[in-house]
């Protein structure tokens, strides 16, 4: 299972990427291994809104289940994903990468330091089965 | 009578088990509550119990003993022999529902045939399962639009022209939210179309709620009221009668959102209040927020055509608290009677029953309303119901007309108070001339008393 | 393709059934509302009867093979029951009909309500809503109204076991409620310490399903009922697993405040393959006032010469109608010809003889499948669909090789607690040869498992169709087709 080591995670299996003071979000290897094939993707957030760190910004389904995507911290949407409706399977193969769903400008970078790094989510991971 | 285990069944199970009799298997149960006495009578044999039933049956007087005028949901209309010999099939009757879908193909491409069926017929593009009733699905309506919004509008616009009792349904199921009911207070003149809803509308408003034809019969172009509906950003739903839209303008072709309805009159017998079957249907757009189960078309390992349920992430068995709607079991063998009535009429079946339930009902409307003292309530286009103003109070006429055998139409006054002289008619295909002269005659020498 | 659609067999001009002209002179039609196009099928009876003949021909069914899905009690289903429901006199009434026209429905419903009372130790019933999962609502609507009536309004927690069905958390969520999800413990027993927990001011209730999803008899029932009653909340019951406990126990006796029956679990009415159910609610005495009305009651006293009279009466605080009518008529005549055909003793033997079937199967299975909580099960029991050293092979492999054995598989994959799970509820109709059948069959699959896996991997084979590709229907989203043969 993939955890690549620069990113922060959630205990609901969410990933942030910050760069500066943009925060680049999107659900981990091991939450679209469970949910399985992806079908439909929808992003309930537009460019410009305030969220809070979590609040609902995505919604995923797969044949056997449907979840929530919540946001890991708070800040103002800069951009959502233009291709994610479209092209829902993405999720599975390029988790980290093109299926990235929203950036946000970070309201309170400190918020990050809160979440797990890599190693204490593949712990997390691994306790979850 | 229905368990077929011997003594010698039971006692080498008892042995496999490894106890002594069938009570050692209740052991968790609290010994003092256990194994009560029930003041109940004791078993009868079939033959017993026929002969019990057909008693209260032949207690009852129905449309098949009297001439039925009565309507307000539910109506007396003709179900072709095939239709109860295809759903008395054990095939379909006491087969379960299609989760294993390599064994259930006859259960799933009715209910896809179903849907395709409901769809063409109400003019929309996707439709589920069924919901219990048309009072059930109008409140699933209400969830939809409210989480369609996600809270952020609480107003739903709510015709008074809607069912009565729909309207009761939709309050009793929304306890817990924030929604707030306009449109349908006791004050307002009933006489006024839909058009009269547009003020009440604006960009609070999640849901507007519209029946076709409505409660009092009455058919409206609704193209303007949905044309405000969506320009303050809501949606438009309409309750249906399924047998009307064999004549008249489809509510998907006017700009509705979301199409409800009540199901009976498409091939199941009136059974005294149920079982019944609620349409649903909606755009493309709101799938995903449709509750209810969904047959859809793809193919199997083999390359075949199959059918299965889909979308059901949003079901309650995998949403659990974030389902669209706690719906499980809905009509299943109701959508299909109704998929066999459809597929026997046909367009020109479809179409030649609603022209026949417009013109007896037009025929019967205008010998009553030329007698002196009643008259017609409303000047608006009908389909096969339509509301007199009566001399005397409905339930007197009413008791009058059950002496000759005759069931009249529904007593308004019961859900409007002003309307206790108002009396609700509905004349359908079943309704042969002499009954309606016989109706005309009676009603005739109540306004001589 | 195994059987054509409506539109394929469609031909323009055809019709099925026809209607007599007009006997009265004709109106003339509103122009402007007329519909023009009606795109709906053109067909012979013939071919709608071979059609859905044909279709009925694809089909499992009670009628055809033993279903031993948990938590569905898929019992026989009497035709007797079938000719009682069509008799003119119940078929034909219009639910508006005037009382005195109809008396033999209201007895009927009258002693539906009384017998329901007695079987569950109910003071009131409500044979109102349609279904088990709309009784829940009506149920979970009552003990919120109960609550506000007394000024409580912080009470708006429902408490549901971890192993409750889906239809729990889905209906307190319809309701306005919130739900906290309950751990079980070690022997699937609702989890004492997480209850005492919970027990504050906030409790409006908890949905119990006794005995629960895992065929287990709550061995601490008392004791969770008395502190979610200490705690000023109400207990709910769901009734969907009453063949275990019909004549043994009645849950109003526990002290279970409001619970809802499945009619077509219990009292054998047919699924119909996804309904019409019926799901009439049993409360205790302190919820009476707020059932959904109308009730049926005797409205006017008899005597020597004349019988009483039925009617309808509103409970004085009711939450209002879950439903138009008076409910699924229809299914409370077929449940209450099997409950006169069966009577007390007869009620009793079904849950002892349901119960022997499930242990016996229990018995016959437990050396090689896992059974996570292994004690004297009720009416059912959860067993794995996995073992350590057949690796790759799921519940869901296994469901699909009994169809190549002409079985249904149990329920797969709930309760969720237990991994791979396979409930299995035999019922009290099916006889000792088809449980030994069954059994000997599970076990000869799981020598494949072990041996052969591939079977189970490409199964089932012999059934009208394979595996669906469930991915490709909720992408294509192909929920209709075109019915009339100009609309293809």
């Amino acid at each position: 299972m993939n955890v690549p080591s620069n990113l922060k995670y959630t205990e609901s299996n969410e990933w942030i990427k910050v760069d500066g003071n943009t925060g680049s979000i999107g659900i981990t290897d091991f939450a679209q291994d469970q949910l399985s094939d992806i079908v439909f993707a929808e992003i309930i957030v537009a460019e410009g809104d305030e969220v809070k760190k979590g609040d609902t910004i995505a919604t995923v389904e797969s044949v056997k289940a449907a979840a929530d995507i919540y946001s890991p911290a708070s800040g103002k949407v800069l951009s959502i994903s233009e291709t994610l409706g479209s092209t829902p399977e993405v999720i599975n193969s390029d988790p980290y990468g093109a299926a990235w769903m929203i950036k946000i400008e970070l309201s309170d970078p400190a918020e990050v330091n809160g979440l797990m790094d890599a190693g204490a989510y593949e712990t997390f991971c691994a306790s979850q089965h | 009578m229905f368990i077929p285990h011997t003594d010698a069944d039971r006692e080498a199970m008892l042995r496999t088990i490894g106890v002594n009799k069938l009570e050692d298997l209740f052991q968790a149960v609290p010994a003092g509550l256990r194994f009560p006495k029930l003041d109940l009578p004791p078993a009868m044999t079939e033959m017993e119990a026929m002969g019990e039933l057909q008693g209260l049956a032949m207690a009852n007087e129905t449309s098949r003993d009297l001439a039925c005028f009565l309507g307000a949901g539910v109506y007396n209309h003709f179900v072709p022999a095939a239709v109860d010999s295809i759903i008395r099939r054990g095939e379909f009757m006491t087969a379960y529902t299609p989760y294993q879908p390599e064994l259930s193909q006859g259960t799933l491409q009715a209910i896809f045939e179903y849907q395709s069926l409901v769809a063409a017929l109400t003019g929309m593009e996707v439709c589920n399962a069924s919901h219990y009733d048309g009072a059930t699905a109008v409140a699933e309506a209400v969830n939809m639009a409210y989480a369609n919004f996600r809270g952020k509008r609480n107003k739903i616009v709510l015709s008074p022209a809607l069912h009565p009792q729909y309207r009761q349904v939709v309050r009793t199921y929304s306890p817990g939210s924030n929604i707030l009911f306009a449109g349908d207070e006791a004050e307002n003149d009933l006489q006024l179309g839909p058009q009269s809803l547009i003020p009440l509308i604006d960009q609070n408003t999640a849901l507007v709620v519209v029946q076709y034809p409505d409660f009092f019969g009455r058919v409206y172009d609704l193209t303007e009221l949905a044309r405000v509906t969506h320009e303050n950003g809501a949606l438009l739903c309409v309750s249906v009668n399924p047998i009307a839209l064999g004549l008249f303008t489809p509510p998907g072709y006017m700009g509705a959102d979301i199409i409800t309805g009540e199901g009976q009159p498409l091939g199941i017998p009136l059974s005294y209040g149920g079982p019944y079957l609620g349409l649903f249907a909606t755009r493309k757009e709101y799938v995903r927020k449709m509750a209810g189960r969904l047959a859809g078309e793809s193919i199997d390992n083999r390359g075949q055509r199959a059918y299965v349920l889909t979308l059901t992430a949003r079901e309650q068995h995998i949403r659990r608290e974030r389902a669209t709607s706690n719906i499980c079991t809905n009509q299943g063998l109701m959508a299909l009677a109704s998929a066999v009535y459809m597929s026997l009429l046909g367009e020109h079946g479809l179409r030649q029953l609603a022209q026949l339930n417009y013109h007896k009902a037009h025929y019967a409307a205008k010998q009553i309303a030329s007698l002196p003292g009643y008259a017609l309530w409303s000047k608006d286009p009908f389909f096969n119901e339509f509301v007199i103003v009566c001399p005397e109070p409905v339930s007197e006429i009413n008791d009058h007309l059950l002496d000759h055998n005759i069931l009249g139409g529904y007593d308004l006054g019961q859900d409007y108070p002003e309307m206790a002289t108002h009396m609700l008619i509905a004349v359908t295909e079943m309704n042969t001339r002499d009954e309606i002269d016989a109706l005309v005659d009676v009603l005739s020498e109540v306004s001589h008393d | 393709m195994i059987e054509p659609q409506l539109c394929d067999l469609s031909a323009p001009g055809r019709q099925g059934v026809r209607f007599p002209q007009p006997d009265v002179p004709l109106t003339d039609l509103p122009t402007d509302l007329l519909r023009q196009e009606l795109p709906m099928p053109e067909l012979s009876e013939m071919d709608v009867v071979r059609h859905f003949t044909r279709l009925s021909q694809l089909n499992y069914s009670i009628d055809t093979g033993f279903y031993p899905l948990g938590s569905c009690t898929m019992k026989y289903n009497p035709k007797v029951n079938e000719e009682t429901a069509r008799l003119p006199g119940f078929a034909w009434a219009h639910p508006m009909q005037p009382i005195e026209t109809v008396q033999g429905s209201l007895v009927l419903m009258y002693q539906m309500q009384e017998w329901l009372k007695e079987i569950g130790g109910f003071a009131g019933v409500t044979l109102q809503p349609a279904a088990g999962a709309h009784g829940e609502l009506t149920g979970v609507l009552i003990i919120r109204a109960y609550h506000k009536e007394r000024g409580d309004e912080k009470r708006d927690k429902i408490l549901i076991p971890d192993s409750a069905h889906g239809t729990n958390p889905a209906t307190s969520a319809m309701s306005g409620m919130r739900v906290v999800e309950l751990k079980s413990d070690a022997r699937g027993n609702v989890d004492l310490q997480a209850l005492r927990a919970e027990c504050d001011n906030t409790l409006a209730g908890l949905m119990l399903t006794n005995p629960n999803t895992l065929g287990l008899f709550d061995e601490n029932v008392t004791e969770v009922v008395r502190l979610v009653h200490e705690a000023g909340g109400l207990v709910y019951g769901d009734g969907a697993n009453m063949n275990a406990l019909l004549g043994v126990i009645r849950p109003g006796d526990l002290g279970i405040d409001v619970l809802h029956y499945n009619l077509h679990k219990t009292f054998s009415t047919p699924h119909g393959g996804g309904g019409p159910g019926s799901g009439p609610v049993g409360v205790c005495a302190r919820l009476v006032d707020f059932l959904p009305g109308p009730l049926v009651d005797v409205i006017e006293e008899g005597d020597e010469e004349v019988p009483p009279l039925y009617g309808f009466i509103d409970p004085p605080k009711s939450i209002g109608r879950v439903k138009a009518f008076h409910g699924h008529f229809g299914m409370f005549v077929r449940a209450y010809t099997y409950m006169l055909m069966n009577g007390a003793d007869g009620l009793r033997k079904i849950a002892e003889y349901a119960v022997l079937n499930a242990n016996y199967l229990l018995a016959r299975l437990r050396n090689t499948y896992h059974v996570p909580y292994d004690r004297i099960c009720m009416h059912e029991f959860v067993m794995e669909g996995r073992w350590d050293d057949a690796p790759g092979v799921q519940a869901l492999d296994i469901s699909k090789r009994l169809m190549d054995y002409k079985f249904h598989p149990p329920t797969n994959y709930f309760p969720l607690i237990v991994h791979e799970a396979l409930m299995i509820e035999p019922t009290e109709t099916e006889n000792k040869e088809t449980l030994d059948a069954f059994a000997d069959v599970l076990i000869k699959i799981a020598e494949e498992a072990h041996n052969e896996p591939q079977l189970l991997k490409d199964a089932p084979h012999i059934t009208p169709v394979g595996r669906v590709d469930e991915v490709k229907a909720a992408k294509d989203l192909l929920l209709c087709c075109a019915v009339s043969a100009t609309d293809k």
